[in-house]
């Protein structure tokens, strides 16, 4: 039952992260992301201060404030201070991350968050934080279901802000000329993945958090040129890389968020090898019986 | 003040080790990331970063000791890996940069991760402290550390020394140094190796995370005080050096804080007061410039407003309302009333009851605006070859920027005319 919960928890984390990642990468800002994943880490603390609980929704709406505070500050350093936009993109994270864990040492007794939790999470104590009826009933774990939560509302923003969505990403200039703002929904999905990063943080912690929200996507990439397949394509990855990841972690006694992460980029390498439309297999037989017939 | 003293008197040779250690670490870094920085390659600094992790597990499976020689061959050898595999993912699949690094980096470190914990569960006693790499361990360097870190940095600062010429002519100009014969290819490739040293025995003193900042942030903060390549390399070894001082300090007077975070606290707040303080390029001045130019236009198109109304009345000095003003060229009225005050202020106009009215001097500058206005008008459409009815735009633009030296030229090269395509008649200083 542990395995199933834990893989269950895996796969919504990946789900979630993989549907936001589709965006991410087509708008080219797969390192904001990355950069959002690590600069949550002082909003998750000082909401754990505030509120004094993991779990509270004052701790996602803070951290999705911070999300995009982190995304303006980038916008910020690279148009008015004309800053280039890998450096901002660094400055920025680092600068973040590094408070955050200046304030974990600061209020080490306050707060039951360590180090190695923020960079690598333990999805194997998912099962220990069960939600207990008054009668004693289980009714499952506290991660599960908050993932769950935010898969759907993650699926819900989606659904209706396709289009807006779709036209920002693609073709921002003709969406302003329609009347969407693309300011707006560029803040919009990076509150969706602030609050997303929180939410999976203790499962799999800041940096794997990034491999789920870009291999996925970047591996539906390579096998689609529609968008909503792409979609799709990216949940069944996230869902493919967190049980053979779970297997393998369990095989060699290591860390499942890692193991999990590693199975991304084997899922990614098979990808770009064999995709029938993109891989670089088929590409290279395609030109070999070009060069034979037109010899 | 007395640990002050205690500090940097360095009579602990504890605290020695960890002062020298730091800077040695910061100021290479910061040398080598100037570099970085320039070739825009800061996030690949970050993806090194991660990358390493594995390849110190490795080095530590195979040898079975934490012999740094073996780590840091491991680190190398993965910090290349992901490199040459970022590179490998851009150039051969449709995936972009940006992706492949996030992609590469997450991959690397979770298998690193995987390897930490299945080391850690091993019951190998000598794995103990193979997490300082995840976090660093500056305020527990000792001196066999110095004797690596000291030999990694005479290399680096060697290696900068060396090919001091080529890197700053690969980070502007590419495409040139290829021209010439350099071995662009080769020079890149010393470079990223370079990269990768510093990236290796830099996250031992502040982690993985965090260790893209002791790269990239000097660089950064030193680029906006100069324009200079000599300079800014030296400015980010100092800004480098202080942050790794203070990061030590600090560490010392409160033994629970970590170090690596502080460097980089200290390190990112000089880098924010230089994007906003900075002369020149900083964002206060730089919006000092922008506010004083928007003036300078304001200005000179009420005057030109003024005088173009003079024109048409044929008397320059017939006081005018402001709403005679707006009924010839729309402004809001508040900024108007505004722009008129400071023209007042600077002997351009007087203020007669709710009128105002043209000095000499205003009557003058605005004759000025608009004469380059109709002389551009004319030049863009007997020498650059435009329709007369799409020069206005331009002029519009060129009114308030062209200097007198180039006003005389435009005069000069257009034999003085007296009209422009419009028909108007273009204005000089003494009635011709």
């Amino acid at each position: 039952m542990n395995d199933l919960y834990i893989i269950l928890t895996a796969s919504l984390v990946a789900c979630s992260c993989g549907l936001l990642g589709c965006f991410l990468i087509l708008r080219k800002m797969a390192m904001v992301g990355d950069a959002i994943s690590h600069a949550v880490l002082p909003g998750i603390v000082i909401a754990f201060l505030v509120s004094g609980s993991r779990d509270s929704v004052t701790m996602l709406a803070g951290a999705s404030l911070i999300g995009m505070l982190t995304t303006f500050l980038i916008e910020f350093l690279h148009k008015k201070a004309r800053l280039q936009t890998d450096a901002s993109i660094g400055v920025t994270f680092t600068c973040l991350f590094a408070i955050g864990v200046v304030l974990i040492s600061l209020f080490a007794g306050k707060v039951d968050l360590d180090q190695d939790c923020v960079l690598y999470g333990e999805i194997a104590y998912v099962p220990l934080d069960m939600i207990l009826s008054p009668t004693g009933l289980i009714f499952g774990p506290r991660a599960l279901y908050i993932m769950g939560a935010i898969f759907i509302a993650i699926v819900l923003f989606i659904t209706f802000g396709y289009k807006e969505l779709l036209l920002t990403t693609f073709d921002p200039a003709f969406a302003s000329a329609l009347g969407i703002s693309a300011t707006f929904w560029h803040y919009l999905l990076m509150g969706a993945v602030s609050a997303t990063t929180v939410a999976s943080f203790e499962s799999v912690g800041a940096i794997l958090v990034v491999a789920l929200l870009i291999g996925p996507a970047a591996t539906a990439y390579l096998l689609t040129d529609n968008f909503l397949v792409m979609l799709i394509l990216a949940c069944v990855a996230g869902v493919l890389v967190s049980i053979s990841g779970y297997y393998i972690a369990v095989w060699l006694d290591g860390s499942i968020a890692g193991a999990i992460a590693g199975m991304t980029g084997l899922l990614f390498t098979l990808a770009m090898l064999f995709s029938p439309t993109h891989g670089l297999l088929f590409k290279k037989l395609r030109t070999t019986s070009d060069e034979v017939s037109s010899a | 003040m007395n640990t002050l003293t205690d500090f940097f008197s360095f009579s602990d040779p504890n605290i020695r080790f960890v002062v020298i250690g730091a800077m040695l670490l910061t100021a290479s870094s910061a040398i080598v990331g100037t570099f970085t920085f320039l070739h825009k390659k800061s996030l690949v600094g970050d993806a090194i970063a991660h990358a390493v992790l594995p390849g110190i597990c490795l080095g530590f499976i195979l040898s079975g000791t934490k012999n740094p020689a073996y780590l840091i061959i491991g680190a190398f050898i993965t910090g290349w890996l992901s490199l040459a595999a970022v590179e490998f993912i851009t150039r051969r699949t449709r995936i972009k940069e940006d992706t492949a690094i996030g992609l590469v980096l997450s991959v690397f470190f979770g298998i690193g991760i995987v390897m930490l914990t299945v080391i850690q569960k091993s019951g190998n006693a000598a794995q103990s402290g193979l997490d300082h790499f995840l976090f660093g361990k500056a305020a527990a360097l000792v001196g066999e550390d110095l004797m690596v870190f000291g030999t990694v940095a005479v290399i680096l600062l060697f290696c900068v020394f060396l090919l001091f010429k080529e890197f700053s002519l690969l980070a502007f100009d590419k495409a040139y140094a290829q021209s010439i014969g350099l071995p662009v290819r080769r020079i890149e490739l010393v470079l990223t190796s370079l990269i990768v040293l510093a990236v290796v025995i830099g996250i031992q003193a502040v982690g993985v995370v965090l260790m893209a900042a002791i790269l990239i942030t000097p660089a950064a903060a030193a680029r906006f005080w100069t324009h200079r390549i000599s300079v800014m390399v030296l400015l980010a070894s100092l800004f480098g050096a202080f942050s790794g001082l203070a990061g030590a300090y600090i560490s010392y007077i409160a033994p629970a804080m970590p170090t690596g975070p502080w460097i980089v606290i200290v390190i990112s707040t000089i880098a924010f007061i230089s994007f906003f303080l900075a002369p020149r390029r900083g964002v206060i001045s730089r919006m000092i410039r922008q506010r004083a130019i928007r003036r300078t236009i304001n200005n000179e198109n009420v005057l030109k407003t003024l005088y173009q109304l003079g024109e048409e009345s044929k008397n320059f000095f017939l006081p005018r309302t402001e709403a005679d003003i707006i009924h010839k060229r729309s402004y809001p009225s508040p900024l108007l009333t505004a722009v008129l005050h400071r023209l007042r202020r600077q002997g351009y106009v007087e203020r007669i009851g709710t009128t105002w009215q043209l000095t000499e001097e205003g009557m003058s500058r605005g004759q000025r605006v608009v004469r380059i206005h109709r002389l551009w008008e004319l030049y863009l459409t007997t020498h650059v070859n435009i329709a007369p009815d799409h020069v206005h735009d331009d002029a519009d633009t060129i009114e308030h920027l062209l200097t007198p030296e180039l006003e005389t030229e435009l005069e000069r090269l257009l034999n003085y005319p007296t009209v422009d395509p419009h028909q108007a008649e273009i204005p000089y200083k003494k009635p011709v």
